[in-house]
């Protein structure tokens, strides 16, 4: 080697201690007492997260933690949990698994966080996965609708949150079967477990050979125009879409600027894609043609003023989150917050690593999901179920509409769910 | 037989959009021998200007006035205010430098305008023409062909009809030359800078509205496609940049329709080493390589 | 000048060329081996020292990103050869990670289902992971040799977008999107004594300082004024007998398995590989990282790596240390720090055009100039 890049090294060498003497701050009293109490203090509770705040994926989701950061706020407003406030770190991964294994290392290892929290994505979160393991890190609620997180055995510390995307196929599929019973179903989805977890659970229901054309895109392609003409040449009735909004906005729209402008299929679109919002602000001017189109979601409707859970968290929002436009996924980082302070209540004044992942475990979780959380200590994956909504005539409201509908990821039946979501507690924060 | 001729006039669009796109490049290549890589954020800039402009006065036209002015001022101002400063010796920290400006312009409309998809959409309708029960191209397209036939034909003339065509191409192919014969050379690259980010805000109205819409990452790919066009028909030819647009947006389609979605960037790989192995130097070039 | 002339004026350059080349041979070249082996031994001690060091601190995080530097510095270095020596440029050098990376992480999941989970799997696997880059390089390369510039840049950054839609073609193999995740085996038997994250340094720094001292030694034997004598001037080089296609090649080849193996290192110290993490962005990062660093020269490459991990974490560090509203905090969270990332490469590459090594080498010419001006 050079003399220069000896020195080069040297220097470097230099640099890294000073980085390391200036950012040590102590190390964690993991291990000692009863359990393992990293990231809690008397006063405080350490929370990180991996999401896109920046870069192509980062459209919507940049939103979440924000959101959840603000229920945080208003509960540490309030006294905090067992007289401890909530901090949550939230860092970019620009949805790059090479900068979520960064971070999130960067949390665990030297900003000793007590768990992640609402880690997003499926590629990104999955690398982390034995990592968060073999340090032994609750892995709470993360965002995505893969059944990876399900996996009580190999990953005991890792819970989903969203239902995931067969459960979801299996109760779109059966709305279709029991609505259009003598239509051609057709599937466009994202080329990845997304897109083949979805149509799992829709040839469950229908079977493979009723779906007349399969069809799927990569977020990379923006030219999804030869996918839909044959789409439209298969004769498709009814498309079900398994799609981000994005490219919900790409199918719908490319439908309707297909030749002769005659291809109207039914949309039945997966909940990730079908935020009228998102999608309606993309298409502009071509919103009405969402008219109609049918989806479904767990969380309470953005659409529905006088639901008690939308009040609070509009309240919230403007109060602690600079009132930023209320849609979905303010919606879903406010639920991970109420169920992360319902698991903390839960788990009691003696919070440790272990007491939380028993306190998820436990299970029988109320709040404002209209299906049950399924957690208990043999089922790791977050909502079992969904309720469908459709596009209003004058496309500026996605209601829902019957009851919702429970099911599991393998062959089990798909059933109606009757029990009335319960009403928010006064004070807007959880019990055990 | 249908098949093919829908998915003909599906990648002619597209493909029209790239060369748009092309042509900026170009420009900036024969003008200063530098592929500039903030030319995608540059467009994105100017295409959040008349996203602004068209909202605050419903007009899709001053808009795109907005943007054609807006690349204009951005290009002279990127090259004043940034490239003018950077070493020319080493080529390559013109590249480094243009990365950090798509960094800084990102960063820039991404707080000012978020990160998410804005609508964005062109002044004709994009549903095909019908002749004889096959769908041709939409109105909108036509556009599109049209813009880039205009920027081709405005460009040529530019370049062998006026002194100042003249004196740009004098003082890219030899500056000391010209500064003898008391040509601007600076000042004729500051000009070909704005004009190159003018074409490449025009590019980028043609462009987002058949994208996913506008986005500080809207022309990431399609900056990918451009640059492949350019490439394929060779970096100093106008002609080439458009050719070689409608080559890509012919074989992204194809191959979509024909194989599958992911399989794309395997296929322009495809295209441009068939291309590239026969004619090193683009379909286009017409400096030969020196060879011993 | 006339042709004639140019052609006499080349051919002696072209000799004066291999004058030089053969100087270098024999004894100055024993000499440069011996001193290269000192470096390489001073390095190691210094680092090995650094990562116990840093282990103490209980703050491993540092370890994990010493061991990513060292990921990097593989590939940096490989490709300061490649572009800084040879002058080829190349904008897929990601690509060439991730071959790396996915031959490192199938041989890891292979040997795991096999129930092989001891410490010399991840050499197999770090093996197989530059041998499938070197395979790819010299494809790669064998094309290369025929382009120059701007056409070469088109090529190689189709390249570097190549990757996902061969990982989501042949899902079967590299499990798409979501990529391979397994478990790197450690000889942490005892985790309170070695963590995870301190053999995954010790791991790096030993590729790392190997490769820097193969590559020293490449560029000043006599293979080494080859590749120099390629990128100044090709003509001269060919007139003087030089063979620029295999040339060019075997730099591409060299390079490439250098990359190879900084991304196995990747794939073993982050437990996965998936394509999102070598995108055409860690390409370009990776051009960024060694000109500003120092085009042409190793310490350029070390510079750069040391840049690749450290600012990103900086710039975050710094829009974090800010007090915002949420309101503003929407609007700049990771937006700020992508600012100050570009502003930081223009103003470096504007204020030190020959990147920091350059800046380094000039101050401490300005220094040592002092000095000696002080002692006369």
């Amino acid at each position: 080697m050079h003399r220069i890049a000896r020195r080069g090294l040297a220097i470097a060498a230099t640099l890294v201690v000073a980085a390391a003497s200036s950012a040590c701050g102590g190390t964690g009293d993991s291990g000692s007492k009863s359990g393992d109490t990293t990231g809690v203090t008397d006063t405080e509770i350490l929370f990180g997260t991996h999401m896109p705040l920046t870069g192509p994926a980062s459209a919507g989701y940049s939103k979440i933690a924000p959101a959840t950061k603000a229920y945080f706020d208003y509960v540490n407003a309030q006294g905090g949990v067992h007289g401890r406030k909530i901090t949550y770190k939230i860092k970019d991964d620009t949805y790059n698994p090479a900068t979520t294994n960064t971070v999130v290392r960067e949390l665990v290892l030297q900003d000793k966080v007590f768990a992640i929290l609402n880690g997003l994505g499926t590629p990104t979160h999955t690398g982390v996965l034995e990592f968060l393991k073999s340090n032994k890190v609750p892995d709470l609620f993360v965002a995505s609708g893969s059944r990876s997180w399900n996996q009580p055995e190999k990953f005991p510390h890792t819970f989903g949150f969203n239902t995931d995307y067969t459960v979801e196929g299996k109760i779109l599929g059966t709305y279709i079967k029991k609505t259009w019973p003598d239509q051609k179903v057709c599937f466009f989805g994202q080329n990845d477990d997304f897109g083949q977890d979805s149509l799992a659970g829709l040839e469950t229901v229908l079977g493979a050979d009723k779906i007349v054309a399969k069809q799927n895109y990569v977020t990379t392609n923006t030219n999804v125009a030869p996918q839909v003409a044959e789409l439209a040449k298969a004769g498709c009735q009814v498309v079900y879409g398994a799609t981000v909004p994005g490219f919900t906005a790409l199918l719908i729209g490319t439908a309707a600027k297909l030749p002769g402008g005659t291809f109207k299929p039914q949309w039945v679109i997966s909940q990730v894609g079908a935020d009228l919002l998102t999608v309606g602000t993309t298409l502009g001017a071509a919103k009405p043609l969402l008219k109609g189109m049918v989806s479904d979601n767990y969380l309470p409707s953005v659409y529905d003023a006088t639901d008690p859970w939308i009040k609070l968290f509009k309240d919230i929002n403007d109060k602690y989150n600079a009132g930023v436009q209320f849609d979905g996924n303010i919606v879903y980082g406010m639920a991970v917050g109420y169920l992360t302070v319902q698991a903390l209540q839960r788990a009691g004044k003696n919070l440790t690593r272990e007491s939380v992942v028993a306190a998820v475990e436990k299970g029988g979780f109320k709040g404002p999901g209209n299906v049950p959380l399924r957690y208990s200590k043999s089922d790791h994956s977050g909502y079992g179920g969904m309720r469908l909504s459709k596009v209003n005539d004058t496309v500026d409201k996605q209601d829902y509409f019957g009851n919702p509908f429970t099911t599991d990821d393998g062959k089990g039946e798909v059933k109606e769910y009757t029990e009335a979501v319960p009403a928010p507690p006064a004070n807007g924060i959880g019990t055990a | 037989m249908d098949k093919l001729l829908s998915l003909t006039f599906i990648g002619l669009s597209r493909g029209a959009v790239y060369s748009a796109f092309a042509l900026a490049l170009v420009l900036i290549w024969r003008a200063a021998r530098i592929v500039n890589f903030a030319q995608g954020a540059m467009a994105v800039a100017t295409a959040y200007a008349a996203y602004s402009v068209t909202k605050a006065t419903d007009s899709y036209w001053l808009g795109f006035v907005a943007a054609l002015v807006g690349g204009l001022v951005l290009g002279a101002l990127v090259e004043r205010g940034v490239m003018r400063f950077v070493d020319h010796s080493a080529p390559l920290n013109n590249v480094i430098v243009a990365l950090g400006v798509v960094l800084v312009i990102t960063a820039i409309v991404g707080m000012i305008y978020g990160n998410q998809f804005l609508p964005f959409e062109g002044p004709f309708d994009q549903r095909p023409l019908m002749v004889g029960g096959t769908g041709l191209l939409s109105p909108y397209d036509l556009f599109v062909l049209g813009t880039v036939l205009l920027i081709v034909v405005l460009l040529a003339l530019l370049f062998t009809r006026t002194p100042v065509g003249l004196r740009m191409r004098a003082s890219a192919f030899a500056p000391e030359v010209s500064r003898l014969l008391g040509v601007n050379v600076a000042g004729m690259l500051t000009l070909g800078w704005a004009l190159a980010a003018a074409v490449g805000a025009v590019g980028g109205m043609l462009v987002i509205p058949t994208e996913l819409g506008l986005h500080p990452h809207a022309m990431d790919l399609v900056f990918v496609s451009a640059f492949t066009a350019a490439v394929v028909g060779g970096l100093d030819s106008p002609v080439g940049a458009v050719i070689g647009g409608i080559f890509v947006g012919l074989v992204l389609t194809y191959s979509t329709g024909y194989i599958a979605s992911d399989i794309t960037p395997v296929a322009i790989l495809v295209l441009l080493l068939v291309v590239l192995l026969v004619r090193p130097g683009g379909l286009f070039s017409t400096t030969a390589a020196r060879h011993v | 000048m006339t042709a004639t002339e140019e052609v006499e004026n080349t051919r002696t350059q072209g000799a004066t060329t291999l004058a030089r080349a053969s100087t270098v041979r024999g004894g100055a070249f024993g000499r440069t081996l011996v001193r290269h082996a000192v470096y390489a031994l001073v390095a190691i001690v210094v680092l090995i020292v650094l990562t116990s060091a840093l282990a103490g601190t209980g703050n491993t995080f540092l370890n994990y990103q010493l061991a990513m530097v060292c990921a990097y510095l593989c590939a940096t270095a490989g490709l300061t050869f490649l572009t800084g020596i040879n002058g080829q440029l190349s904008l897929g050098h990601g690509a060439l990670m991730a071959t790396g990376a996915y031959g490192a992480a199938l041989t890891i999941r292979a040997l795991a289902d096999r129930g092989i989970e001891a410490v010399w799997a991840v050499f197999v696997a770090l093996l197989v992971g530059v041998l499938a880059a070197l395979v790819v390089g010299a494809v790669i390369g064998a094309a290369a040799a025929r382009l120059r510039g701007p056409y070469l840049a088109g090529v190689t950054t189709v390249i570097a977008i190549v990757v996902p839609a061969i990982t989501t073609t042949f899902d079967g193999i590299f499990k798409g999107d979501q990529g391979l995740s397994f478990v790197t085996p450690s000889p942490g038997a005892v985790p309170a004594l070695l963590s995870n994250e301190e053999w995954q340094a010790y791991l790096g720094i030993g590729c790392a300082v190997l490769v820097m001292f193969l590559l020293a030694n490449l560029i000043s034997s006599r293979f080494g004024r080859q590749f120099r004598a390629v990128a100044n001037d090709e003509v001269a080089a060919k007139l003087s007998g030089i063979n620029i296609a295999r040339t060019q090649v075997l730099a591409f080849v060299v390079s490439a398995g250098c990359a190879g193996l900084g991304g196995a290192l990747m794939a073993a110290i982050t437990q996965q590989a998936a394509p999102g993490a070598y995108s055409l962005t860690l390409s370009l990062y990776l051009l960024m990282a060694i000109v500003i660093g120092g085009l042409g020269s190793l310490a350029g490459a070390v510079w750069g790596a040391l840049l690749l991990v450290a600012l990103p974490d900086l710039s975050t560090r710094i829009t974090d240390s800010l007090e915002l509203s949420p309101d503003l905090a929407q609007k700049l969270d990771g937006n700020l720090a992508l600012a100050i990332f570009g502003l930081f490469l223009i103003i470096v590459m504007i204020v030190a055009p020959g990147g920091i090594q350059g800046l380094v080498r000039r101050l401490s010419g300005r220094l040592s100039a002092r000095r000696r001006s002080a002692g006369s």
